[in-house]
Parts: structure tokens; sequence; C-alpha cells
């Protein structure tokens, strides 16, 4: 039996054999040795056969039926065939057994007529369970692959069935769970009824800003909000990443500081920020109404206030979507149009723009939905223009608590998101968009025409200018006694939240952060590495695979980034709660939302690379027949380093700042930064929050930095990148 | 690698397996809706006073009603404690938490039995807080504009846009301002009253306490707001005055309820009861949150408003705690103050 097949039973077998069937409250190493004889901690073994859970033995036997019936010599497609089966109907049966009987007894009602009550109970599934279930699903997608599936290619095979179960699991089911809940009438029935009402109402429709109310509709806002932020940020993305790539701008080390610190500071610091500048009592309106006597106004509670905010926090990953892309374009095409006498202004509009349209595409989506699902920003700064996620937010926690509204909202949202993608995929086209090929490619890059220089500077400078400022002022707010009001010097924040005191036993964590501060670096290095394999793995399945449902895959993987964090966070306590999957107030639950919210970016971020890196680099691996789990690691990994920064970088930082999504999942034992901030803020505790959150960046920066250094620079064969800019420069 | 070492990772590694035999006194999974500082305390004293470990988890009243709903079919919190009584009392008619009748009984003050008997045994008052409003000094004098003292005063033209207020739909705080104008005015005066008062609000903040906050930055005058929460604001060296309406205000009772189904009954009646003691209730102050204490031997904070010099309104818990009633004066207060929510 080849090598693999045998690995996927041996992980099936352990899981049954050894590992604890059922999940444990205390973890698996904080559990006695004598309990895995009980009917707690037992494997899978002990609890069929001590404990008469007669129903774990199928499971046992689909694990030995391959040991059984298959031989070194048996025939490819026969046991191809064997292994389907068993991975279907083990799966199969494992899900069942799971549902039908769980913590309280019978989980279906019709089990309980038809075999009257039951005193068994089933908890959540443990490792054991999770073993067993990954063994069967790797022995399916073998079998697949033996019968041909992905042209016999088991590793293809094993990267769709991984990536579809697990986003199955943890994306589709909780979200189709709560969604359902939109159809749900007052007495807990399903009925079209309510669902037809909360999807009409004038609160979603509504135009009565044109009819001098304070506010439209918040389907309407949220779309006017998200379509000029997907814009700007674009715009500004695209500025920076040519000034970084195609300028001798003198302080990229500077623009690329700037154009990452909005990533990595924690939400509601800069909309503070914001206010202390610009509020009605902030520094910059103070100082008009002295020197112009204009007189202070609340403009930047609204739609003025959340485009700037917005921007500011979103311009940077428009910045690193683009800046690998803007990057990979090749100089030779550019090189060809010059040849043929072409302008530089026609350069750029008519090649060097169209090559990055993917990347445009993406980063437009990116901001778009990025700016529906916000939470923090709108909470502060939102004013009486209402938007999709705070209404959830507020459907849900609010004084009139209504989970339907709250998911017909989620389904508008999600309408939204959906309608984004189409367009985006139509205006992408079916068009090529190779740059990085195989082929000799040492040209150099045409400088900028005049136009789109002084664009660039003219939008990018001021804007690092302005973020410097904001920084500045977040800086000092955590030396100072009462961030805006008295600004003598102290200290005392730092030592409140950070205080290291001398013990009897050594060193006493006495700040008030540590605890969660440790909680918070510890699930989200744990979630980063998680979400850029898992991201670019789906990335390079969609890039580079034909297979059915692609498209509809494609969507599914959008979704969770789509639906606002309020909404996630509910639908897994909804789906994780009670047995079969038992995950709530464990540390596993925060990274399985960590990495399942933030994998939309990493994808992003993979097929915009991918698509400008020719197939036939690929082939030609496949051709010296390397297999394409050594093509993917030995070819499109290396050239995939931009991506792979920010896939991590991206998951990392979000990890830390994330709030919305994670305020119902925090636990006593795994509480997180953000959330104690929040806290912090609410009670206008100023001092201790901007401290938390300063030290919060310097660490951010710290693990970015640390990531770009392990991960490296993509190497393009190209020559002499410096003398190009030196002739723009001369220019 | 010696013999010693493998001798010492092998005791390591058993350790870690058996080390979970030893057990502490108990534990307690513990919900608590007040600010940051007053759960710590409340949770470092408890283990202090029982030896029971409690696992804390903060989140506001309306986030923990949330919770717990969607945790009914398991439940992973013992008691809540803290937090407007709407919630609680919601959370009582739904069955989502469970009867107990504490032997602190007598000690309490009326409005907490009462409280006690509207949610079926289920919640008790542990604090009370009346309504109010709050003023940022400074601003009241760069622009000149007389002190208010008065409901009727917050209507007067001069405040135009200088008026925050939380939106009832998503904040307790301002459902409970809705309803006592109600009780105050009357139906159809508290609805005239507040289609004026529309005009003067600059902005229907989301969470009950934000317009007391901006207030203490100088991003509104006034801010309608629980006076405990306009009393911080003053004691962080924000420059805010409290008022007690003239024509006297409603108030809410922040409430307790042990969670139906759990898992650690014992310590959470332990809680229940150690929560309404005297000393217990002293410990809001020390957190800087200034409400009246429900036990009638606790010393009421110097700071705290005192609640018998506010001409408070006999608050109709019952009645306007009931769901229906709470959804019929939000679709009116929808229909007729246009400020699309």
């Amino acid at each position: 039996m080849p090598v693999t097949i045998l690995t996927w039973l041996g992980i099936g077998w352990i899981g049954f054999l050894l590992l604890p069937w059922y999940g444990l409250e205390d973890g698996i190493t904080r559990t006695p040795l004598r309990y895995y004889l009980g009917d707690e901690a037992g494997p899978g073994l002990i609890q069929a056969a001590l404990h008469a859970k007669w129903w774990l033995w199928p499971v046992a036997a689909a694990l030995a039926l391959p040991l059984l019936a298959l031989r070194p010599n048996s025939d490819h497609r026969r046991a191809g065939t064997i292994l389907i089966v068993v991975g279907t109907a083990g799966l199969a049966w494992i899900s069942l057994q799971g549902f039908a009987l769980t913590h309280r007894g019978w989980g279906w009602s019709i089990l309980a007529e038809m075999f009257g009550p039951t005193t068994q109970r089933q908890f959540g599934m443990g490792w054991g369970a999770a073993s067993v279930a990954t063994s069967l699903l790797f022995l399916l997608t073998t079998g697949l692959a033996r019968r041909g599936a992905m042209r016999g290619d088991a590793f293809v095979t094993g990267a769709i069935g991984i990536v579809v179960a697990t986003v199955a699991l943890f994306v589709f089911w909780p979200v189709i769970e709560v969604l359902f809940e939109a159809a749900l009438t007052n007495d807990g029935r399903y009925g079209l009824m309510p669902l037809a009402n909360r999807l009409t109402t004038q609160t979603i429709w509504g135009l009565g800003c044109f009819q001098g109310q304070r506010s439209c509709g918040v389907f309407w806002n949220s779309v006017l909000l998200a379509t000029i932020v997907g814009i700007t940020t674009t715009l500004l993305g695209l500025a920076f990443a040519l000034l970084a790539q195609r300028t001798a701008f003198p302080a990229k080390p500077l623009l690329k500081l700037v154009a990452v610190l909005p990533v990595i500071t924690p939400p509601f610091v800069i909309g503070l920020a914001i206010i202390l500048l610009f509020g009605r009592n902030g520094a910059v309106t103070l100082f008009l109404e002295s020197a112009f006597g204009i007189p202070p106004t609340r403009w930047i509670y609204g739609l003025p206030g959340l485009v700037l905010v917005q921007t500011l926090a979103f311009a940077p990953i428009a910045f690193m979507v683009l800046l690998g892309v803007v990057q990979g374009v090749s100089p030779s095409m550019e090189e060809a149009a010059q040849t043929l006498r072409a302008s530089r202004w026609r350069v750029f509009t008519t090649v060097t723009l169209p090559l990055i349209r993917p990347g445009l595409a993406n980063s437009f989506l990116i901001g778009f939905v990025e700016s529906l699902a916000d939470f923090g920003n709108p909470l502060v700064l939102a004013g009486n223009f209402n938007v999709l996620s705070t209404q959830i937010f507020f459907a849900i926690v609010g004084a009139q608590s209504d989970p339907g509204r709250a998911a017909a909202l989620s389904m508008v949202l999600l309408a939204v998101c959906l309608a984004a993608f189409f367009l985006q995929n139509v205006w992408l086209g079916k068009r090529a968009y190779t740059t990085v090929s195989g082929k000799g490619d040492g040209g150099m890059h045409a400088p900028l025409p005049r136009g789109a220089r002084w664009f660039i500077y003219g939008t990018a400078v001021p804007w690092m200018a302005f973020t410097l400022i904001v920084y500045a002022m977040i800086v000092v707010g955590g030396f100072v006694e009462n961030f805006g009001r008295d600004n003598s010097f102290t200290l005392k924040h730092y030592v409140v939240t950070f205080g290291i005191e001398w013990g009897q036993h050594g060193i006493v964590w006495a700040g008030r952060a540590w605890n969660s501060l440790f909680t918070t670096l510890q699930l989200s290095a744990l979630a980063a590495p998680l979400t850029a394999a898992i991201g670019l793995l789906t990335a390079y399945l969609l890039a580079r695979q034909t297979f059915a449902g692609k498209q509809a895959f494609e969507f599914t993987t959008m979704l969770s980034f789509a639906i606002p964090g309020t909404v996630i966070g509910v639908s897994y306590i909804v789906a994780f709660n009670v047995p079969p999957l038992e995950l709530t107030g464990t540390g596993i639950i925060l990274v399985i939302c960590f990495v399942f919210r933030n994998m939309p970016v990493a994808i992003r971020a993979g097929v915009a690379t991918l698509s400008q890196i020719d197939k036939s680099l690929d082939e030609c691996s496949l051709m010296l027949r390397h297999g394409s789990f050594a093509t993917l690691r030995r070819v499109v990994l290396p050239l995939l380093r931009p991506a792979i920064v920010a896939a991590l970088v991206y998951s990392f930082v979000r990890a830390i700042t994330s709030v919305s999504a994670v305020v119902f999942l925090v636990s006593a034992e795994y509480n997180l930064a953000t959330a104690y901030i929040v806290n912090r803020v609410e009670v206008s505790d100023y001092g201790v929050a901007i401290a938390y959150s300063s030290a919060l960046v310097v660490i951010m920066a710290v693990g970015v930095g640390l990531i770009q250094l392990v991960v490296g620079e993509r190497r393009l064969g190209r020559r002499g990148g410096a003398s190009s800019i030196l002739r723009e420069a001369s220019a | 690698m010696t013999i010693r070492t493998i001798g010492a990772v092998a005791a390591l590694v058993a350790g870690t397996l058996l080390g979970g035999a030893a057990q502490a006194q108990g534990r307690l999974n513990l919900y608590c809706s007040v600010q940051e500082d007053w759960c710590q305390l409340m949770q470092t004293e408890f283990e202090k006073a029982t030896g029971i470990r409690v696992a804390m988890t903060r989140k506001s009243s309306g986030e923990t009603y949330a919770q717990v709903k969607a945790e009914k079919d398991n439940p992973r919190g013992d008691i809540w404690w803290g937090g407007t009584g709407d919630p609680h009392l919601q959370a009582a008619e739904e069955g989502l938490t469970a009867d107990y009748e504490t032997p602190r009984m007598g000690e309490m003050q009326d409005w907490a039995v009462q409280q006690w008997r509207t949610g079926r045994k289920r919640t008790i008052g542990i604090y009370a807080g009346a309504l109010g409003f709050g003023f940022n000094t400074e601003l009241l004098a760069k622009k000149n504009l007389p002190e208010p003292k008065c409901w009727a005063d917050l209507v007067n033209p001069a405040y135009k846009g200088e008026v925050q207020v939380a939106n009832p739909h998503s904040s307790g705080t301002s459902y409970t301002m809705v309803a006592s104008l109600v009780q105050i005015m009357g139906e159809n005066g508290a609805f005239d009253y507040l289609r004026k008062l529309n005009t003067n609000v600059n902005q229907y903040t989301k969470s009950g306490a934000a317009p007391i906050v901006a207030a203490g930055r100088g991003e509104t005058l006034i801010g309608i707001v629980f006076m405990h929460d306009a009393i911080t604001q003053s004691v962080r060296n924000f420059p805010i005055k409290t008022v007690a309406p003239c024509e006297g205000t409603g108030y809410e009772i922040g409430s307790m309820s042990i969670i139906a189904g759990a898992r650690n009954l014992d310590s959470a009646r332990k809680f229940y009861d150690w929560a309404l003691s005297a000393e217990a209730q002293a410990l809001g102050a020390r957190a800087q949150s200034y409400q009246v204490p429900s036990n009638k031997g606790a010393a009421t904070p110097p700071q705290a408003p005192k609640l018998s010099e506010i001409k408070l309104i006999n608050y109709d818990f019952p009645k306007f705690g009931s769901s229906e009633e709470r959804k019929r004066l939000l679709s009116r207060f929808d229909a007729e103050i246009k400020i699309a929510n």
C-alpha cells in the first residue's frame, strides 16, 4: 500500500485507539491519566468496548476496511473506489451519530418517538474524533485522485477536500444557521411573512434624506460609504505603490512605515484622534476658530468623518495588495511599447494600468467590503449616518433584542457583497494578466508620465503628513494626564498598564494589561501562519485549478469577510456551543474565528499575485516530473512572497485588532487586548487605552518586521532598477 | 540526553497529565455587566472571601443577554451580575434565569425586592441609578447660555443642536428616558416633548453613556444619561455638572440573576448572597461607580446622587419592562420622531 494511504490510516487509528474521543473541559494535558479508561476521556475504542457506545463500532469498521481490502498490487481504480466508499460512509456516519445523540439525549425528536427515551449522552467531539475525521477525509480525496479526479493528483484533491470541508464547517454552516433566524416568527416557527417584512422595511430602503429627514435607509448609506471608500483607498494605495516602486522618492522606508501604521492600530484609536483634531472641540477646529473665525461645527460626525477615518484605516491594505502587483508588471512589455514610440503617458495608460487591473479590482473589493463590515469606526464617528454593521450589532445587543432583524440586515449586507464580487469578475473578464513568466525579462520599467507623478506626489505626501500628525497625537496621548484636557507629562498610564513588580516568587506581572496581552499574542501568533497557509492554498486552487463549482466555492470563501463580526460571533456561539462541536470558551474557537475571518485577504492577495505568474512556469516544473506539491513549494511559493507577507501580516495584525467578531467569543480565560481597550474607552479612561494601544502598535510593528525578515523578498531577475529611477530623476 | 533529564521530563509530563486532580474550593463563571474596574474588584474580593475560583467575563448587559440566550441549550455562565434591569427581566420572562430566594431578603431596599417580584424570583436589584442629564460648564460659559434645570429647559431653542441622547432602540438608558417621560407627562405629552427635543438633538448615539462622554470632551453641551455616569465624568476631571430634573425622573435598577442550568449552582448562590451584603455593595464606590446600593445597611458613597433629594417617580417596572409595551412605544417613537434609526 502506498505511504500516503498508510499515513492517513495511521493517523485515523491513533485517533481511535489513543486520543480522547470527546472534548475535555480542562484540555488534553490537564486531564489525569486514569480518566482515559472512563467514559469522559476515553478514546473511541474504550468508549465502544467498555461504555456501550456501540455506534462507534462502524467508525472502526471504516478504518479497518482499507487494511483488509487493499493489497500492494491492488488495481488503482478499485482501490480508489474502496477509499471513496470508506471515506464518504465514515464521515457521514460520524456526523450523523454526532447530531443524533447529544448532551441531552436524542438530538432529533423523531428518534425519541422511534426508540423511546435514552440515558446515553454525548459531549462535543475531541481530538480523537477530529483525527479520525481528518483521516477519513483524506482517504476519500486520495480515492478520488485514484479514480482520476484532477488528473490523478492526490495533493490537489486533498487540498480541495480540506479547504472545502473547513470552509463548509466554519463559515457556511454557522452563517446559514444564523440567517435562518430572519424567517423566524415570534412563536419560534419559520415563515415567509416575517422574512418579507424584515427585508422591505423603510429603515433599510428609505429615501428620507431627500425629504429633509436626518438620514436615508441603511442600505443606501452603507453602499455610498463603501463605494467612496473603495475608490479612495484604491487610488491612495496605487499612489503609494507607484511611489514606492516607480519613483526616486527619497523617504521610502518612512513611506512603508506610514503605510503600515494604520493597519497595526487598534480600532477606536484613530477615530478618537480624529475627534481630538477635527471634533467640535478639536485642536484644528479651535485653531480655525481663533485664526479665521470659522465657527466650530460637528461636520466630522457622519459621512465625511467616516470616509476620512476608513480611508486612513484601509488604504494600507490596498497598498499591500497593489505593491506586489505593481512590482510584478513586466518591464519588457513597457519597453516594447516604448520601442513602438508610445509616449510615457500612453505606456502608462495602455500598458501599465491595464496590467494591474486585477490588483485594482481586488483592492477595490477589499476596501468596499472592509468598509461595509467595519464596526469600530462607525460606532465612534457615524453620528446620525447609520450603516448596516452597527445596525446589526444593536439589533442583537440593543434594548430591543431582535436577532431576526439582525439576520435580515445581514442578508442585505451579504447581497451587496455578492453584487460587488460579481461586478469585479465581470470587469476583469477573461483577459490574461500574466507578466511574470519564465522568459528573459530583464527590462527596465518605463518612467512614469509627469502628470501621474505629480498626482502621486500630490496625494501621497500630504496623506503621509496627515497620518504622522494623527500618530503623533496618539503617542503623546499616552504620556499626558488627561488626553485633550490636562496635558501635563506623566508615566502613570504606562505604570498602571504594564507595571512589573518583584515579589517573593520572582516577577509579578502587576500591570492590568499583561493577562490579555499574553493571550492575544499567543492566539494571533498561532492564527497567522494557519491563515496564510489555508488562504494561499485556496488562492492556488482558485487561480491554477479548474473544478466544478469553483465560482460558488470562491464566493463561500468571501462570506466570512462580508458578514460583520458581530454576526460571525453570534453564529459561532449558536453553532459551536453544543455537541457535536463544542468549542466555546476555548482558545481554539478564537483561532478558528481569526483564521476564517481573515482568510479572504490572503486569498485575494494570492489570487492577484498568481494571476501575474505565467502558468508555463508551473508546467515546466511539472514536466520535469515534480509533483504539484513540489511545484507549489519550489516554484510558486518563492514567487508568492509578497502575497505571503501580506497574508501573514494582515492576519497577525487583524487577530490583534479585531473587536466585533470576538466580543462574544472571549471568555474569562481567553480575554483579548481589544476587548480590554474598548472597556477603557467606554469609561473615558483614555490614558490607559492609548498607552495600551501604543504598546500594541510597537509590538505589532516588531512582529511585522520579523515576518518580513523571515519570509524575505521576492527576487525577480530584472536589471538596473536604479538606473531607470535615475533617468526619471533627471527627466 | 542523560537518564536524569529523561526522568525530569517524564516527571514533568506526568505532572501536567495528572495535575488537574487538585481541586479548588469550587469555581464560578461570572458574567459581569458594569464597568471593568468594578467587575475585577468584585471578582478578587469574592475569591478572597470564599476561596472559590472566579472566571469573570465583562460585557455590556445587551451583549450578555444575547450571549445567555445563544447559550441557553448548554449554559456556560453561572451568574450574571450587574447591568440595567430590563434585559434581566427579559431573561427572566424567557426562562433563561433561575428562581432563587436569598436569606438576605430582609436587608434589601423595597425597590430591590420589587424587582425580584416583577422578575418572578429570577432577578434581584443590586443598585439603583436615577436618570438625569449633565452639561459642560466651560462650554456653557463660553456660549453664555442659562443652566438647564428641568426637562422643560432642554427644549429651549437656545440649545438647538446642543443636546445628545442615545437611540432608544439601541440603548436601555434612552428607553428609560422615553418611559419616564411618558409617566411624567402622559403619553401624548411625552411625544410632543420628544418632537420638540428632536430639533435640539445633534445626534442619537448608540450607547447609553456616550452622550456624557461627548459632553465631557466638549463635543456637545448637554448629554442625557444616568446621573452616576455623569458623576464619573466629573470625578475624572471633566467639566461636567450633573442635574436632577426638577419635574422628577425615572430610574434603573441594576440587577443580578442566576443563569438557568448553571453548572456551579452552589457557587452561584454563594456569590448571590455575598453580592447583596453591605460590604460587597460598598465596593462600587472604590471603583468610581456611584450608584445607590440596594442593601439598606450599605453606605451610600458621598458622591452618589442622593435618591432622597431627587424627585423620583413611581416607575412602573412591570408595565414598561414588558416586551409588548416596549415594542409599542418604540414603534410610536419611530413613527413620530423621524430620526431614521
